[in-house]
């Protein structure tokens, strides 16, 4: 009975506007950035070239500031903002002011970058790798992102912040909490990113010094581009633990559980970014390899992870009445968009998990680093997973917000864009990870390397890709279909925001997961553990400083 | 907290196996010497061409050492210095490597030489070459305009 | 007599609906493709110089 008064729970609809805005420009940077990863894999399979002076890695930034960047933090943003009002009752005044003026400062910055970009003032792809050094406009743009993101994620932070306070006592409710989780986790995170930016890059581009530290630059990028890839998914996480089970008719299989899963993340997600430096020359091999350990101390979770989903199935499954080992897959809902596209997400995530174990498995990375394995490895994490589970969630998202129906029309195209989805991705990241093994790189333009023989084995899998690419790319523009469909199109009504309820109401979650004192300092520790003595050792081990570059074509 | 049985058993297994798995590059890393490139020694980048071994990039035969050979690469946008070398099969050999302007890649395509070049540090690995035919060196790491057009060639030959 | 039956029956029907063989089994499968994965690229590393 529970249920069918949650159900009608609307979010606020100045929540709501807040909320499409940030997916309004999700999903522009969405439909641009998937333009450039076509012409992308095109200009690799050798068969087509860039038209009026457009330079292949001008687009390979744009690709990557747009879906690893824009997408990503403003989608994020905009859901976990609409979770927070959805199941705490709402914003007040003062959040929703919060919100949007980091909206706004987030936009402003994404649009000073993107200037910069355009004009060939910062081809230096979304890892802005010093000594590039490009505009000072595009660091500053940047600068205004992160700090954008920091006041837009206060907004829901104040609003859980209420709801505890006027209920003393009480668990929050789990999107909520699953949500301050990664916001909080976010803002530690872009700390680093926030320093190398502010402290080195942007005096550097200005002029006001002459050198920077290369090797600081990049260990304070990392400390950020991991737990980047954990912003990303774990607003995935949260749909699958909490909503998803709402959708097929069933019960989230541990509230605590769950809990438990999302305070691993926030505590092993940050301390790990050596593994992305695992071929560097300055970092000691000791220190690389506690890094790893802990890397793979957050694989736990997502184990969990794994189990809960599958449990929430089965249960549901069988209490549908079926049987055998596996007859409770075959009763799920595959005609539900809001199930199936997600559903996929998590099936791509086994191999995505996988290559991801592989990647961070200390000297194994040298079989894989900076090969094209990489970018099909994180275009199953990021690009299939995490992103086919965001479409799910904005086909009743985006119609709970704007106050309209997800037709059968409209259900089916989405059902077929995911599958569209999924068969472009096996074709392009499937491709990408067999010629990774074969050693072909990344981030490269099409190239024969002077005839030889082993990149001439690459070059059908780069044609392997540029199918995938392209069948993508009518999945970018079915999703668009359906996105605008809903937003202004969709016949008015009423979409559930759907969130689910625990199995066991009586076990009600530990209140010591809401002592964040507890784990913002067991973050911290663990964060001191790992960087302190190498990022001395860095420092004080430090070589001249260098000279920035710019060795990308201009107009 | 109450966890399920079955759930406790598939962590117990799961755990299980990353302890295995972090054994074996452990026990490769650190006991067999299979650590990944971390040579951790600086240099000047403005004064590569007059720093040994910088000032004579190419294969040198050495004695006395645990390797027969040392590899010496300088690279820069966008080649790399030498362009070709012949290696004779079944030779230990120390790749030694750095950069004169931005980061670039040095890998060995098909092989486990795969190490970052960052301005300021020498990178190296040490491995013995013991299957014959052609490798083509790449940058790997984004460098510029010219970045896919940066590579060597090594022939290990009988 | 109805009562007792009613409750055996539901009994029956709770240990059905909380089997979880299932999810054990696919939690395994799952298990086993990451070991598998793993070890072959492991094996590349051994085979490569």
């Amino acid at each position: 009975m529970a249920n069918s008064t949650t159900a009608k729970v609307k979010v606020d609809p100045r929540d709501a506007k807040l909320s499409m805005a940030h997916f309004f420009v999700a999903f522009s940077a969405l439909a641009l950035g998937g333009l450039m990863g076509l012409l992308q894999t095109l200009v690799r399979s050798g068969k087509w070239e860039l038209p009026w002076g457009i330079d292949y890695y001008q687009i390979l930034t744009v690709h990557g500031v747009l879906m690893g960047l824009v997408l990503t933090t403003f989608f994020i943003m905009g859901f976990q903002y609409a979770a927070v009002s959805r199941t705490t009752g709402g914003h007040s005044n003062a959040a929703r002011r919060t919100g949007w003026i980091g909206f706004w400062i987030m936009l402003v910055g994404t649009l000073m970058a993107a200037t910069m970009v355009l004009l060939k003032e910062a081809s230096v792809l979304y890892t802005f790798y010093a000594p590039l050094k490009a505009h000072w406009i595009f660091y500053l743009g940047l600068t205004f992102v992160i700090v954008g993101s920091w006041i837009d994620g206060a907004a829901q932070i104040m609003t859980y912040a209420k709801w505890r306070k006027n209920n003393p006592g009480q668990p929050s409710p789990l999107l909520s909490f699953m949500a301050v989780i990664n916001t909080v986790m976010w803002i530690i995170a872009t700390l680093g990113v926030a320093a190398t930016v502010l402290f080195q890059l942007l005096p550097w581009s200005l002029g006001l010094v002459d050198t920077v530290d290369v090797l600081v630059s990049r260990t304070l990028f990392w400390y950020f581009g991991h737990p980047l890839v954990y912003f990303w998914l774990l607003p995935a996480y949260m749909c699958w633990y909490a909503i998803i089970p709402k959708i097929i008719g069933g019960k989230i299989f541990s509230d605590s559980l769950a809990r438990l899963s999302f305070i691993l993340f926030l505590l092993f997600s940050i301390p790990v970014g050596f593994h992305h430096q695992l071929t560097e020359p300055g970092i000691d091999p000791a220190w690389k390899f506690l890094q790893v350990i802990l890397t793979f101390m957050v694989i736990i979770p997502s184990l969990m992870t794994a189990f809960s989903l599958f449990a929430t199935f089965e249960r549901y499954g069988r209490s549908k009445g079926a049987t055998g080992l596996f007859g409770w897959f075959k009763v799920l809902p595959w005609g539900d968009a809001r199930f199936t596209v997600p559903f996929i997400g998590m099936a791509s995530f086994i191999p995505a998990g996988a290559g991801g174990i592989i990647n961070a498995s200390n000297q194994m990375d040298q079989v894989v680093h900076n090969t094209i394995w990489v970018t099909g490895h994180f275009h199953l994490t990021a690009a299939t997973s995490v992103v086919l589970t965001f479409f799910g969630i904005s086909y009743w998202l985006v119609p709970h917000l704007t106050g309209r129906k997800l037709t059968k029309a409209m259900n089916k195209l989405g059902i077929i864009q995911a599958w569209v989805w999924f068969i472009g991705m096996a074709f392009m990241s499937g491709a990408m990870h067999f010629q990774g093994l074969l050693g072909g790189p990344r981030r490269s333009a099409f190239s024969t390397y002077g005839g030889s023989k082993q990149a001439a084995e690459w070059i059908p899998y780069q044609i392997a890709q540029a199918v995938g690419g392209t069948i993508l790319f009518i999945g970018i523009i079915l999703v668009i279909i359906i996105f605008i469909n809903l937003a202004f199109f969709a016949p008015k009504g009423e979409e559930e925001f759907p969130v689910a309820v625990a199995e066991n109401l009586e076990e009600k979650a530990p209140m010591v997961f809401e002592n964040w004192k507890l784990w913002l300092g067991i973050a911290a520790a663990l964060i001191l553990f790992a960087y302190t003595i190498p990022f001395i050792d860095i420092i004080q081990n430090a070589p001249p400083g260098s000279k920035g570059f710019q060795t990308w074509s201009k107009w | 907290m109450h966890m399920h049985k079955f759930e406790k058993i598939w962590l117990t297994f799961g755990i299980s196996a990353l302890v295995v798995f972090l054994t074996v590059v452990g026990v490769s890393a650190f006991y067999l010497g299979n650590k990944p490139p971390s040579c951790l020694t600086t240099i000047n980048v403005d004064k590569v061409d007059q720093t040994k071994p910088f000032d004579k990039p190419g294969l040198h035969k050495v004695e006395g050492k645990d390797w027969d050979y040392e590899l010496v690469y300088v690279a820069a946008a966008f080649s790399y210095n030498p362009l070709k070398v012949e290696v004779p099969v079944g030779a230990k050999v120390k790749v030694i490597a750095t950069t004169k302007d931005v980061v670039h890649g040095f890998e060995v395509a098909g092989t486990n030489i795969n190490m970052m070049l960052e301005p300021g540090y020498v990178s190296e690995y040490t491995t013995t070459f013991d299957k014959t035919g052609e490798y083509l060196i790449v940058c790997n790491e984004y460098c510029g305009a010219g970045h896919h057009l940066m590579s060597s060639m090594i022939e290990v030959v009988k | 007599m109805a009562k007792a039956e009613l409750k055996t029956n539901q009994k029956t029907e709770i240990e059905n609906s909380s089997s979880l063989k299932g999810t054990l089994a696919s939690v395994f499968l799952l298990g086993a493709f990451i070991v598998v994965t793993w070890v072959s690229v492991y094996y590349l590393f051994v085979e490569r110089f």
